[in-house]
């Protein structure tokens, strides 16, 4: 079990499913969810080739942790859009945020 | 036994990455991705990275999963905690995500990945510390601008009053 | 290197019996009649219960919670630093104290622009109790 291509298995079933949560939530914190999910994904899977590709510095553990401090970053600016948009709208759901459509 | 764990935390992570995307209460969501996060940390630990897993701990459990449950609780109206997602067309998204599901599998099973030795589980922390002060210098301090530009414009967002 | 992780293992593995535990006895010294009524009322210290838990928070809240994960996240830099220090020298000093500089800068925009100062509140008392809670926005002096 331990070999590459489980991590990869494991990492592409939450790639799938943040893609699908992003598709199909309305609200916009359960869309942040699904991009947290997809950013997991694509961290586990600079980790899991810096250790079964035969690299012997350690460059995708410092990609993962730059992916994790960009998610922080990320989420805490998008939260505070999507709390803007309740104040403002009184609604959470990014589909009703449409008020600049011609 | 670390095949049991390893089977264990891997079954953890992604029933419950199922629960965050189908469950219809978002703080249910919320919390289903405090266990999908510590799968992850424990698959890092699998990994053997270590720092990583306790970075994930750290940033992602203890900062942007308490700002999630705090972005909830901001934005929900008084015993209204549900979220419907009815009116997405849910049909073509399963499609579109199975497709692309299939797709990573093909790429993964077919691809003959290049494979060397593998790693020796060492202590990480002291090799992360030298690359991230100099071979990775600059988008260290490109990280604290953006961590700044993250801090200001948020809170110029969440003022009442702009100005 | 996995050993060194048994007794986090160890520990989630107490952790999830004791909670477990607690809620089995519970269910097996219970009384199983008469249950009804306050019985069943969330404790409060012996108040009665007002209204759900399921509130709007106040947005100050999110400001706190935002300059938290800032610098929850320099600590992340801090460590591996910390630990290469004695060898690098000088440089890393100079180049983390660079990073530190621009994110205390910042901090002292959100400390000047009043951002961390709490929110009075004026509350009226109406008819109910706390029927008018009224959270005005006043910023402090």
């Amino acid at each position: 079990m331990d070999n590459l291509t489980s991590y990869l298995v494991i990492s592409g079933i939450l790639f799938s499913l943040g893609i699908f949560g992003v598709m199909t939530r309305r609200n916009g914190v359960a869309i942040l969810m699904g991009i947290e999910l997809i950013l997991n994904s694509a961290s586990l899977n600079f980790v899991a080739f810096n250790r079964f590709g035969g690299m012997h510095r350690l460059d995708g553990h410092v990609f993962s942790i730059f992916i994790i401090v960009l998610a922080a970053a990320e989420a805490a600016v998008a939260l505070a859009i999507i709390i803007n948009l309740f104040k403002n709208l009184e609604t959470v759901n990014v589909d009703q945020a449409d008020s600049m459509k011609g | 036994m670390s095949e049991v764990f390893f089977i264990l935390i891997a079954a953890i992570t992604i029933a419950s990455a199922i629960w965050v995307v189908f469950s219809s209460n978002l703080i249910y969501s919320a919390v289903a991705l405090l266990f999908t996060l510590f799968g992850v940390a424990g698959l890092y630990v699998f990994l053997y990275a270590d720092f990583i897993a306790a970075t994930q701990v750290v940033v992602y459990v203890g900062g942007i999963l308490v700002l999630i449950i705090f972005g909830v609780m901001l934005t929900n109206k008084i015993a209204d905690n549900r979220i419907s997602h009815s009116s997405r067309p849910r049909f073509m998204a399963g499609v579109i995500s199975f497709f692309i599901f299939v797709l990573v599998m093909t790429v993964i099973f077919t691809t003959t990945w290049h494979t060397g030795e593998e790693q020796i589980a060492t202590a990480t922390v002291n090799t992360i510390g030298e690359m991230i002060l100099t071979t990775y210098l600059l988008p260290f301090e490109v990280a604290s601008l953006v961590l700044l530009a993250a801090l200001m414009g948020s809170a110029l967002l969440s003022r009442k009053k702009h100005g | 290197m996995y050993q060194n992780f048994a007794p986090i293992i160890i520990f989630v593995t107490i952790g999830l019996l004791l909670a477990g535990a607690l809620f089995i006895v519970q269910s097996l010294i219970s009384p199983k009649f008469n249950k009804g009524g306050e019985k069943l009322a969330t404790y409060e210290c012996g108040e009665v219960p007002e209204g759900s838990a399921w509130i709007k928070f106040n947005i100050r809240f999110y400001v706190i919670a935002l300059v938290f994960i800032i610098f929850d996240v320099e600590v992340i830099f801090l460590y591996p630093w910390a630990v290469v220090y004695k060898s690098l020298g000088l440089v890393a000093f100079v180049e983390m104290m660079i990073f530190l500089l621009i994110l205390v800068a910042g901090f002292a925009y959100v400390w000047v622009k009043d951002d961390l100062n709490w929110v009075k509140l004026s509350v009226k008392y109406g008819k109910g109790r706390y029927s008018e809670l009224a959270a005005k926005e006043e910023s402090s002096p």
